[in-house]
């Protein structure tokens, strides 16, 4: 108790080892959260939705703190349903058809357009679908005919895609052109503030025919974290990437480490043949290529976690580390206190395990903790690449879909810069702690 | 390579009497080393074969081969023009079972991977299934070794760079112990746990997306300029960002190691010694530091060679560099067998190359080193 707590006033006299001791205490808070709050079914089936899931939410949507740094805030979405309430709904039925007219009026106070305009129209009939007309009332008093259409059961309208709306509106794509100021002199197309109203009239031909309209309005902000470009909020990848980075850094580094360090102890205990084949094997695993063998089995086998973790630990049992604890043990071997176990007659394996392994502890501790990031980032590496689990969501994901749906050309730096700033943390967080155990392990280089 | 830090303490080495001269002792060295890595290549390669055979890949690359040797054979054969198609596809058929049966593809595996070894080994491994090279060849030998040169440009460019400028960098921060920028390095040394395709993300959003000062990625401008200058200029102009994010990745982390050693080596009782009879400074440095802890420093700079050879496909991915590390990554996501395998083959050539020529080095500036001596390479 009393090393635990000499050892830990060493560590306060590294600064950057207290940080990098109270950010890996935030991340491991962090990714129990995230377990907790949002369990690992429900993130990868919200990860693995469809339109269906986030059709609320807008595309590649910046997250909402950009506006704490823009002259002009950046509209959010906001959505209005008749099935929920909003607005109002009057229904008639004469002459074997159903009327129903709907009203939903809304604020519009952004000086920005909204990034889409949609409908969705919910309809419940057994064989006519029911008719509707759409306009839109804008508060500077035009009235805009914005389509008539029969509508199916779930029935969506996106206003882009209207080519004829965008022609009534004198060729401003529709999400401008409901909004815009027409006589603002402005060069830039400006927006008019103020109440808007959807005005739906729908005609059914049942009686027990229903029709809900859900209006959604796009906007350029969603949440903390922002959208990627199918809708979905990246926080979800930005939480669970944490359990899963901490998890596969801190396997691969205990399991690769230790095996090393055993193997390394038999070898130098017995000598002669068994020290000659790990030594060979040592070699030639390190002219194998470490990234290529990975890609070649994540092509043909399996991409899963769990195979890369097994991959990769067994490739780096055989590394580097291996000759600088054989060089350690080749010392301890020759300690005086290794030479009376022998004489007491304790076995082999008692001597390794009891006498020589725990010597090596101090310079064990330190490479394990410099390895967790290397690991964190292999699992990002690996992803991005393409060749991470398909399922989960992790940082390196995020990386690589914004990559390569071209976040870096259209500016959609967040999608990119807000993992990778999480990863950057990570991986300085565990080396600035590892380097300073370092020091403080090995006191031959504190001296210089 | 975070280990590097934490190496071996030096071995007491025996003296020995050096009867013979330094060429013929490194001679004699590199041959022995010649064939211990030979070796280590053939089982390397063997080692590669197996992971990629498990799934019976290899074995459909040469069952391709085969397909597509015979289905030019009887294509070309005139005298085979006027058998109808179902004919032509029984006759291929028929041919393809006996010319696996001459390849011995009905034999066991164990027997048949030899000759796949040997094949890996002179890079003979048939042809690809969807990638080309530039010029339109679809030999696996020649899509690969094509990419080669632009690798060797940019890695071997940044590599000499980023040694010369760790050694000189280390020796000066050895001389100011305790100054701000030696301060500076070992805050900065942790850097290295972040790898270089990362830090190119960041510089590619700031230099490209942002400044729009220097391109995204490639190696010259669409299209290659025809003057040999301005093809220099654009290519220096493409390896600005990957060098640097090379640099950012390696080099506090290396000067930190290096001076760390130079301390280590300048605190011995010889260093005080050469003091005390009033030497100048820079020859203490050059032979009585630099000298005996070059041989540390080549291990390590091994170290970080080898950490960046591994990391190349996805760092040329990142920078669209065309070297072999995206013909991988191209290869891997079209599933193209037998390139995947030819590429990780020619890494691992690289690699062993690597090795060897640094134990070369090594030898050349080690004079402990004797062949047949324990301490021959730690």
């Amino acid at each position: 108790m009393s090393q635990l707590k000499s050892f830990l006033r060493d560590l306060t006299h590294y600064p950057s080892a207290v940080v990098g001791l109270i950010l890996i205490v935030a991340l491991v808070v962090f990714a129990i959260y995230t377990v907790i709050a949002l369990p690992y079914h429900e993130a990868i089936s919200l990860w693995r939705g469809d339109e269906d899931v986030w059709y609320r939410t807008p595309k590649t949507a910046q997250p909402k703190w950009v506006n704490w740094f823009l002259r002009e805030d950046l509209p959010e979405t906001f959505w209005l349903n008749t099935a929920e309430g909003d607005g109002t709904k009057v229904e008639e039925f004469s002459q074997g058809a159903k009327k129903v007219f709907i009203s939903l009026p809304f604020e519009y106070r952004s000086k920005r357009f909204p990034q889409e305009v949609s409908l969705y129209f919910y309809s419940d009939y057994k064989e006519k679908s029911p008719f509707v007309t759409v306009k839109i009332i804008t508060p500077d008093g035009r009235e805009i005919n914005v389509g008539n259409f029969s509508i199916t059961k779930r029935f969506n309208y996106r206003f882009s895609q209207d080519q004829k709306l965008q022609r009534r509106l004198k060729n401003f794509s529709p999400e401008q052109g409901i909004f815009i100021d027409l006589t603002a002199e402005t060069p830039k197309p400006e927006v008019v503030a103020g109440q808007y109203e959807l005005q739906v009239q729908a005609v059914a031909f049942e009686e027990n025919s229903t029709v809900d309209v859900e209006l959604i309005v796009y906007g350029h902000v969603y949440g903390w974290a922002g959208t990627d470009h199918r809708r979905r909020d990246i926080t979800i990848a930005l939480m669970w990437g944490a359990p899963i980075a901490l998890m596969f850094g801190f396997l691969t580094a205990v399991g690769s480490t230790i095996t090393t360090m055993i193997i390394a102890a038999f070898g130098t205990w017995y000598g002669g043949w068994v020290d000659e084949v790990i030594q060979r094997i040592t070699e030639i695993n390190l002219i194998l290529p470490f990234l290529s063998i990975l890609i070649m089995i994540g092509t043909f086998y399996s991409r899963s976690l769990w195979t890369m973790l097994v991959a990769v630990i067994a490739l780096s049992i055989f590394g580097g580390a291996i000759k600088n604890f054989r060089a350690v043990f080749l010392q301890i071997k020759e300690s005086p206190y290794v030479e009376a176990a022998r004489a007491y007659g304790a076995s082999n394996l008692r001597i390794v395990l009891h006498y020589l392994v725990p010597r090596i502890v101090p310079l064990l501790i330190p490479q394990l903790v410099i390895l967790i990031p290397s690991n964190v980032f292999l699992e990002a590496s690996l992803t991005v690449i393409g060749l991470g689990d398909p399922i989960l969501p992790t940082w390196g994901k995020l990386i690589q879909e914004g990559v390569s749906n071209g976040a870096l050309i259209k500016g959609q730096y967040y999608w990119v810069l807000e993992p990778a700033f999480i990863l950057l943390m990570t991986g300085l967080a565990f080396s600035l702690v590892g380097f300073s155990l370092d020091r403080i392990f090995n006191p031959r280089l504190r001296e210089v | 390579m975070a280990e590097t830090t934490l190496s071996a303490p030096a071995v007491t080495v025996p003296k020995t009497k050096f009867s013979e001269s330094t060429l013929a002792r490194v001679g004699k060295y590199m041959l022995i080393r010649l064939i211990t890595m030979a070796f280590t290549v053939v089982v390397g390669l063997y080692l590669t074969i197996l992971i990629a055979n498990m799934g019976g890949h290899v074995d459909e690359i040469r069952r391709g081969e085969i397909r597509e040797q015979v289905q030019m054979q009887v294509r070309n054969d005139p005298s085979l023009r006027m058998l109808t198609g179902d004919q032509r596809a029984k006759l291929i058929e028929e041919r393809i079972k006996v010319e696996e049966k001459r390849l011995g593809l009905d034999r066991p595996f164990a027997v048949r991977s030899i000759a796949f070894l040997r094949n890996a080994l002179t890079l003979n491994l048939g042809f690809a299934e969807f990638m080309n090279a530039d010029n339109g060849s679809r030999k696996v030998k020649e899509i690969v070794l094509e990419r080669l040169p632009s690798t060797l440009l940019l890695f071997g460019t940044v590599d000499i760079a980023l040694f010369f400028i760790t050694l000189f960098s280390a020796l000066a921060l050895s001389r100011r112990y305790g100054s701000w920028m030696d301060k500076v390095i070992v805050t900065l040394s942790p850097m290295s746990a972040v790898p270089a395709w990362f830090y190119g993300i960041f510089l590619i959003v700031i230099f490209a997306a942002y400044l729009r000062v220097l391109p995204f990625g490639g190696m010259v401008d669409v299209p290659p300029p025809e003057n040999k200058i301005e093809y220099a200029l654009s290519l220096l102009k493409h390896m600005i960002l990957p060098a640097m994010a090379l640099f950012m990745n390696q080099m506090a982390f290396s000067i930190f190691s290096s001076r760390t050693f130079f301390l280590i080596y300048s605190s011995e009782d010889y260093v005080d010694m050469a003091k005390a009879k009033g030497l100048n400074n820079r020859d203490i440095e050059r032979k009585y530091i630099l000298r005996p802890t070059l041989p540390t420093i080549i291990t390590s700079f091994a170290f970080l060679l080898i950490s960046v050879w591994a990391g190349a496909p996805i760092f040329e991915g990142v920078f669209n560099w065309p070297g072999l590390g995206r013909t991988t990554l191209i290869a891997a996501g079209l599933f193209d067998t037998p390139v995947i395998v030819g590429t990780t083959v020619i890494f691992a050539y690289l690699l062993a190359i690597t090795v060897f020529l640094l134990d070369f080095v090594y030898a050349l500036v080690d004079p402990r080193v004797k062949i047949g001596s324990e301490s021959a390479k730690q």
